[in-house]
């Protein structure tokens, strides 16, 4: 008999005023006993409609059902058959409107905290070296895979248990892509992303760092060095400003450069040859989940932080959670606020932004109410620092050099919905085709793409 | 065989600028003059983006001055020892086609980027004035390199020690008063030396095109932290240059960013210098 406590199993945080001060992660897994209890909330539905949720189609009820059973590794053997990074899954989807979102306990209070356990089994097998072990034969043909984020990564996952021989080649000096560089340590510890590159690697992918697709070799080099595919998997890449003035002031920097600084170069440490801007107050300008990153990253680096977003708090783009973790933490929020200009000093430093009030009008292409600046409200907000995380658009190495790869007016490669590109034998996934979106979109298209290019090879030879 | 990016050799041209000759032979292969990598010395290390001198082989030859603790550190690594990464090649090279008259203008520690630029068009068939600056005589670096790099060359020093006595601007200006025409001027040194290059060639209606080497991370245009307003449009150095019409960048703001982590970067050097003296006495 289920248990019917009508809400999730609390997971154990760091208080908001300790963790705003350190970079450990702030959730801390459920113990045995919680995790126990959790699943039990599960009714294993006969026609599970998570499933369906989830964009890579983890079996939910029949890992949970493991779990109440005690069988551990049998809930991780049936979450790894569809989820190659599940202990980054369990920390970073946006269950709520996945899985969690179409549970039938949600009707009647809270879903089943299908994200928490998924994380408890994928922590627990990490700790206790089990992989997964489900490989076929080798079968002695040669993939590409371009970029080692949640795309590149679940791509060569996938193609290496089929038997495929895959070399990943990143850009930087780490693997993980913004699982690195992007998501900061507190909400995804880096030591997680290491072990979860690791069993790829023991999978016997082959991991090719500082390696700049577009740069040191074309995709056409790729095929001319022996590989039979390619699987572009390069990211979202350039970031995107404002285009208000003073955006070129010290003081400025994209979300990118300032969450790359501190996570991919570890900037916050003390004694860190990276330099980190030294912000007493800090606007981020933005309301998605790199925004939230952002603001929580500059509140531990010890700033007073307000978010700047343009539309109201409904309108937030970035997971209720995050909001509300960035709220505990003491973030403001300055909702219905738009940048008009930053203002320097005589070194050309920011020392204050100008802000325009807004209200919400009509709903626009997007279906969200568009907000209207109410003329006559601006007034000036004192900061050091302005971050902005509006968002990024592909980056043009690759298809710049790369004839034939057709995108689109933003300059995203346009794929099939089974990944395949305009060019034969290069698929492609994730950000780098869909704009910036989250990490398991990016995961499920690495899926996919891993099944086309598995159809197409095995219809070539 | 050397291993992965082993500094296979290491000259110190001045007792502040040291050559080293890594080990990298896809890079070797591909790199083109103006084009850049990016090192790390050290599993903790900054990435250090500095523009090829030249390649030879399987060699990747970058020149740096010692100015802070990242470099400090990577000149502590023997000849023999290995980078931790070296990435590239990086940028668009330098454009060298179609110029049949070229000064090409360096200064100091851009004097090792001046001489690939220089050597590119001079491979190309144009006629090279090469123009290097320094402070004084002591500090010349790559003098042999860059005469063979050109048809003439022309070593200035601040303080006049050695060749003509001024700036490079007063050596420039003197050619061009002289009456000599150029193509095009390419300008590679200090930002405020290759502001007031843009200067005088402006005034001669010369197109010129800089280098930059603001402050990147990533530098595959990932962070946005090398942008420069270029004709009042913000352009990344690292996939948009690091070459650009030297006539339309906004210098002043480039050199105010340039100095983002000044008092960082002091406080590092400080730590630098004293770690490097306790060990000597201790």
């Amino acid at each position: 008999m289920a248990d019917m406590t009508p809400e999730k199993t609390k997971m154990p945080e760091q208080a908001p005023e300790v963790r705003n001060k350190n970079f450990l992660e702030v959730a801390q897994g459920y113990t045995p006993e919680l995790a126990q209890k959790e699943s039990q909330r599960c009714l294993g539905c006969k026609n599970p409609r998570c499933v369906e949720g989830c964009p890579v189609n983890v079996p939910i009820p029949e890992f949970i059902g493991a779990v109440q059973r005690g069988d551990m590794e049998g809930a991780y053997r049936a979450i790894s058959r569809a989820n190659a990074l599940p202990a980054v899954c369990g920390r970073v989807c946006p269950q709520e409107s996945q899985c969690e979102g179409r549970c039938v306990r949600g009707i009647r209070g809270e879903s089943v905290g299908i994200g928490r356990l998924e994380r408890y089994v994928a922590d627990w097998a990490l700790e206790n070296g089990v992989s997964s072990d489900e490989m076929d034969p080798p079968n002695g043909h040669k993939v590409a895979v371009v970029g080692s984020g949640p795309a590149g990564l679940t791509c060569a996952g996938e193609l290496a248990k089929k038997g495929y021989s895959v070399t990943i080649f990143e850009a930087f000096h780490v693997a993980g892509g913004v699982l690195s560089y992007g998501i900061p340590e507190f909400r995804l510890p880096k030591s997680i992303v290491e072990k979860e590159v690791a069993n790829l690697e023991r999978m016997g992918v082959e991991i090719r760092l500082n390696m700049v697709i577009g740069k040191i070799m074309s995709i056409d080099d790729l095929f001319e060095s022996g590989y039979e595919a390619v699987f572009i998997g390069s990211g979202a890449g350039l970031p995107q400003f404002m285009k208000i003035p003073g955006e070129s002031l010290v003081g400025v920097f994209s979300a990118n450069e300032y969450l790359t600084r501190i996570n991919l170069m570890k900037a916050y440490r003390p004694d860190n040859p990276t330099p980190i801007f030294e912000s007493k107050k800090v606007a981020v300008l933005g309301g998605g989940n790199v925004a939230m990153d952002a603001a929580r990253c500059a509140k531990r680096m010890g700033a007073d932080v307000h978010i700047v977003y343009r539309r109201g708090e409904a309108e937030l783009p970035a997971r209720a959670e995050e909001v509300h973790h960035a709220k505990e933490e003491g973030i403001c929020f300055d909702l219905l606020c738009n940048p008009v200009l930053i203002q320097g000093d005589e070194q050309g430093r920011v020392k204050s932004m100008k802000v325009i009030r807004m209200e919400l009008g009509e709903p626009d292409a997007s279906g969200r109410r568009r907000p209207v600046p109410i003329p006559g409200s601006e007034f000036e907000m004192e900061v050091d620092t302005v971050i902005v995380a509006i968002g990024t658009s592909p980056n043009p190495l690759i298809r710049s050099t790369t004839p034939g790869l057709e995108t689109n007016s933003r300059g995203c490669i346009t794929t099939g919905e089974d990944g395949s590109t305009s060019r034969q034998g290069v698929f492609a996934g994730g950000d780098a085709s869909t704009g910036a979106a989250t990490v398991i979109l990016a995961m499920g298209a690495g899926k996919t793409a891993a099944r086309s290019i598995d159809e197409y090879l095995k219809g070539k030879n | 065989m050397p291993e992965q990016y082993e500094i296979v050799r290491k000259r110190a041209l001045t007792p502040d600028i040291t050559s080293i000759s890594v080990y990298a032979p896809l890079i070797a292969r591909k790199a083109r003059a103006g084009q850049f990598i990016i090192l790390r010395a050290g599993h903790d290390g900054e990435r250090i983006p500095l523009t090829v001198s030249s390649t030879q082989g399987d060699l990747v030859t970058v020149v740096f001055q010692k100015v802070g603790d990242s470099t400090m550190t990577l000149d502590e690594i023997p000849e023999g020892g290995c980078l931790t990464d070296f990435v590239g090649p990086l940028g668009l090279p330098t454009p060298v086609d179609g110029v049949k008259r070229a000064a090409v203008v360096g200064g100091g520690l851009g004097c090792a980027i001046a001489l690939p630029v220089a050597k590119a068009l001079h491979d190309a068939g144009a006629q090279v004035d090469l123009i290097g600056g320094f402070r004084t005589k002591d500090i010349v670096i790559l003098e042999e390199d860059m005469a063979r790099a050109c048809d003439n060359l022309y070593i200035c020093t601040d303080d006049g020690s050695y060749g003509y006595s001024g700036f490079t601007t007063g050596k420039l200006e003197e050619l061009l008063r002289s009456g000599e025409k150029y193509d095009r001027v390419y300008a590679i040194g200090p930002l405020v030396m290759m502001k007031f290059v843009c200067r005088l060639t402006k005034g001669y209606d010369i197109p010129t095109i800089v280098s930059m080497n603001p402050i990147m991370i990533d530098g595959t245009g990932m962070c946005g932290c090398c942008r420069v307003t270029v004709d009042g449009q913000v352009k990344f150095a690292c996939v948009d240059g690091p070459d650009f019409d030297g006539h339309k960048i906004d210098f002043d703001e480039t050199i105010a960013r340039a100095a983002t982590y000044k008092e960082f970067e002091q406080r590092r050097r400080e730590n630098h210098k004293c770690r490097l003296e306790g060990m000597n006495n201790g």
